[in-house]
């Protein structure tokens, strides 16, 4: 087990540096920076010494290599646009963009999970058949429809719940929330919705194969044989069986709901890390870019790490043999 | 005699289809009385699963019950709903299905699931439930049950786990237990110690055993009672003995004759004839594409010398901690021109490793095969090339080893292609001619795998064998998932290739009286090593070594066999 998790990190580190190069080689496609930081009044020395200054006159491989060596360190450098150190920036945004990336995952889990083993259970009911029918809207739609639609049905026309912004929040000095206060609460509801409804139709069709499947199993005839009652059988002998393949897909959904925010930030101008992305890319921001896109690999990569760890906790077969 | 614990009167089951009302199985009346333990056998899909099915209420939708009843002690209980139906489960019939490896679920302890069991139809508090659950692991002889109630069904060994399903389906002391294949996918000792406790258990407890198999070793040596189906009807119940010494109905009298006999040799096996027709082989057309006068210059057309294989069991970052499991170990044997050579032993014997290592499925880790004369293992690309094409395998599971999106034309013609044997306009005929000499229907190559039974299966897979007009033949258990008839015709099949071709075989078989009836030579493999190789008359006259003895004390008798 030991040799199989310190495996697994060294996997993590080389995909972090390969993503982090790929990252820095395109970043001189997006647009020079200089353009953007001296104004019209420039002269070609300004340029040249500012140039030098930031080290953007060196080939993008040291550039990476410098890069790394800071950003062990805690180092991310500092925004060509705001001036202030990056890590204090993302430090800044993150609680917005990971709290509503958690009330959307908890949503698309929840209901996601809940509503995979209805349509598994009574399958070919009208119900059953209506919810997966429905579903298909929820793939089908792009991310950025579904929230203007959301916005103009809950917002414009019933006035109900806020369209952009996180509401009031609480400072608690390392991280400002909007779980205290009510318009913080009520304006998580729609961007949530928004984020997590496609991971939400997901895991229920996800959960709902797979469970089909496991009630096709001969542990399940034998269980009936034994004549254990049809919630038993379902909730406690075919879940925990459906769970193992459907938590792969799961962790790395909740990566892609971290990512992807990016989207559902700009439609609902939530003040979080996706939106400082997209000003970053307009901006040609390097080192808020970089960092931003070591950070949500970090993420992807800790929760499929945690993914496979949690496994050898649910499947006992894999403890021994891994 | 007492009155019957089970009692089926006229039992009929009805599947809707699009083509009308299927009946699977029809008009069956049976009785089981108290400590008896009644066989019923018959083809599959003759209706022997879906009969016991219908008895304890699991029948699939849309199939149910339209005709009979059954009554258990007493009480009828066709017409009882859903939920009282559910509590006779489990609590007044056990049931035991064919596969342990499946019939747990592998995410919960033994202990877990035994609990969950006594608990549900006896209301038992949960440390007398354990109580319970640990005695019962004693008693179907699981060592150490306090310690084993605690692990996951994986952390069993096949037979183990078939005595833990035999605990679950025993836990609340039903009247009547319906074991349906409850042996088939278990080796032959473990397969006689299983039964043994089914027979002690249904002494000591009185309960009426209903015992579903294809077998005729395990309805000789166990059953009391035998009730014959063939598609859906009951042709003839009897005494064991009287079923077997002196059947009266003619399917019957087929059946038992094509039963492989472990004491005597036959030149061709007897056909299931009843409602099958017999087809005739052109194997002499077949004959005209095989050069027979291509004979090894040793006399010895493969030889095999201290092959070794191992394999990772536990991975681990250091080599020291790494755990290797040997599935070969030194074995050497040779296989001369134009013989069938045998190779028996339990699953895990290292068989089928030895099987893949000749076919250079697997790379060998040291030893050498030599196939007429030439080392295959220092073999460039092209005489490895020209190497697979003299030897062609068949497997064991004719579902899996035939891809099921390919035409049966192209799975044939596939090694032809891919060796380059013929012209493109010549395949098409030759894939024809193939498909006809083992058997099968003119438009056969037209069709998907899955139109096709398991025999007719294994039957493309030896055509698709005989495309590269090999010289060797790997045989990998060609039989085992087949039922006695089937077996009696593919057996014949190869036997004919045999003897017409000139084929060599390596016969690989856990099934003692087949091996006895297909081989000139056996060897007898056990943890990977060879123990013993004899010519087969003398090796089930005069076995040497003591575990070959064990094997054949272990094979059914038959004695009644008529």
């Amino acid at each position: 087990m030991l040799s199989y998790i310190i495996r697994r990190v060294a996997q993590s580190a080389l995909v972090l540096f390969v993503v982090g190069l790929v990252a820095f080689s395109m970043f001189r496609f997006v647009g020079d920076p200089i353009d953007n930081m001296l104004g019209q009044e420039r002269t070609m020395e300004d340029v040249e010494r500012l140039r030098g200054q930031l080290g953007l006159d060196q080939p993008f491989p040291v550039q990476y290599v410098k890069f790394l060596q800071e950003a062990v360190q805690g180092n991310f450098g500092v925004s060509f646009r705001q001036g202030r150190p990056v890590a204090e920036i993302l430090a800044e945004r993150a609680p917005a963009t990971l709290e509503l990336a958690m009330v959307s995952a908890v949503f698309a889990i929840v209901l996601g999970i809940a509503l995979g083993v209805f349509t598994a259970i009574r399958r070919g009911g009208f119900a059953a058949n209506f919810i997966m029918s429905a579903s298909l809207i929820g793939v089908s739609l792009p991310t950025f429809l579904i929230g203007i639609l959301l916005i103009y049905i809950f917002s414009v026309e019933l006035g109900w719940l806020p369209s952009f912004g996180r509401g009031e929040v609480v400072d608690l000095g390392w991280w400002n929330t909007g779980f205290l206060t009510a318009s913080g609460l009520k304006a998580l509801i729609l961007p949530s919705i928004t984020l997590g409804l496609y991971q939400m139709t997901l895991i229920m069709r996800l959960v709902r194969s797979e469970m089909l499947e496991v009630l096709r199993q001969d542990y399940i005839r034998f269980a009936r044989a034994r004549g254990l009652s049809d919630r038993t059988i379902n909730f406690r002998h075919a879940l925990k069986n459906t769970m193992v393949p459907v938590i792969t897909i799961i962790g790395l959904q909740l990566g892609a709901i971290i990512a992807f925010a990016i989207i559902t930030e700009t439609v609902f101008q939530w003040p979080g890390l996706g939106l400082l992305f997209i000003n970053a890319i307009q901006f040609v921001d390097i080192p808020v870019m970089a960092a931003y896109l070591m950070m949500i690999s970090v993420i992807f990569v800790t929760i499929n790490l945690a993914v496979d760890i949690l496994y050898a906790f649910i499947d006992p077969r894999l403890r021994v043999s891994a | 005699m007492t009155d019957p614990v089970l009692s089926i009167r006229n039992l009929t089951v009805e599947i809707p289809t699009r083509h009308g009302i299927f009946k699977p199985v029809e008009h069956v009346t049976y009785d089981l009385h108290p400590g008896e333990i009644r066989g019923v056998v018959g083809e599959s899909g003759a209706g022997k699963s879906m009969t016991g099915n219908a008895v304890i209420g699991l029948l699939d939708p849309p199939a149910h019950v339209s005709e009979g009843e059954v009554w258990l002690n007493g009480r009828r209980i066709d017409e009882l709903d859903a939920e009282d139906k559910r509590r006779i489960r489990g609590k007044e019939i056990g049931m035991i299905f064919q596969d342990p490896l499946t019939s747990l679920n592998p995410l919960f302890t033994v202990g877990e699931q035994l609990v969950e069991t006594i608990q549900l139809h006896l209301g038992l508090a949960a440390s007398e439930a354990r109580k319970r659950a640990i005695a019962l692991l004693d008693r179907v002889s699981i060592p150490d049950p306090a310690d084993r109630f605690n692990q996951y069904p994986h952390q069993f060994s096949g037979g183990m786990r078939q005595r833990v399903v035999i605990a679950l389906a025993l836990c609340t002391e039903p009247s009547v237990l319906i074991a349906d294949e409850p042996t088939t996918a278990l080796d032959v000792s473990v397969q006689a110690q299983v039964l043994d406790l089914i027979k002690e258990l249904a002494k000591e407890r009185q309960v009426g055993v209903i015992l579903v198999t294809h077998d005729m070793g395990v309805i000789a040596d166990t059953t009391d009672t035998v009730t014959v189906m063939y598609s859906g009807h009951v042709v003839e119940s009897g005494t064991t003995d009287q079923i077997l010494g002196a059947p009266t109905h003619d399917y019957t009298k087929s059946l038992i004759a094509a039963v492989p006999r472990p004491h005597t040799k036959v030149e061709r096996f007897p056909m299931v004839s009843y409602g099958e027709r017999e087809r005739t082989f052109k194997i002499d057309d077949l004959a005209a594409h095989w050069d027979k006068t291509n004979l090894s210059k040793t006399g010895k057309l493969l030889e095999v010398e201290n092959i070794t294989k191992t394999f990772l069991q536990k991975g681990g970052l250091l080599p020291s901690q790494r755990q290797y499991f040997t599935a070969v170990d030194q074995v050497s044997f040779d296989i001369r021109d134009g013989e069938v050579f045998g190779l028996v032993g339990e699953s895990g014997s290292g068989k089928s490793t030895v099987a893949r290592m000749i076919g250079t499925l697997y790379p060998l880790d040291s030893g050498r095969v030599i196939f007429d004369g030439e080392d295959v293992t220092a073999m460039g690309t092209d005489a490895l090339q020209a190497y697979r094409r003299q030897i062609q395998m068949i497997f064991q599971d004719p579902f899996s080893s035939l891809n099921p999106r390919m035409r049966v034309g192209d799975l044939v013609a596939e090694p032809i292609h891919h060796h380059q044997i013929l012209s493109k306009a010549q395949i098409g005929p030759r894939v024809r001619e193939l498909l006809d000499w083992v058997g099968l229907a003119k438009d056969a190559w037209r069709k998907y795998p899955h139109e096709f039974s398991g025999g007719q299966r294994q039957r493309i897979c030896i055509a698709r064998a005989l495309a590269t007009q090999p010289r060797f033949l790997i045989c990998d258990e060609p039989t085992s998932a087949l039922d006695v008839s089937i077996q009696a015709q593919i057996l014949n099949i190869l036997k004919d290739l045999q003897d017409h071709l000139g084929l060599t075989m390596l016969f690989i078989s856990h099934d003692l009286p087949v091996v006895r009836q297909m081989c000139d030579r056996v060897g007898v493999m056990r943890q990977g090593k060879l123990v013993e190789v004899q010519e087969t008359d003398s090796l089930f006259a005069t076995p040497e070594h003591p575990y070959t003895r064990e094997l054949l004390d272990l094979m059914p008798r038959l004695k009644q066999l008529a």
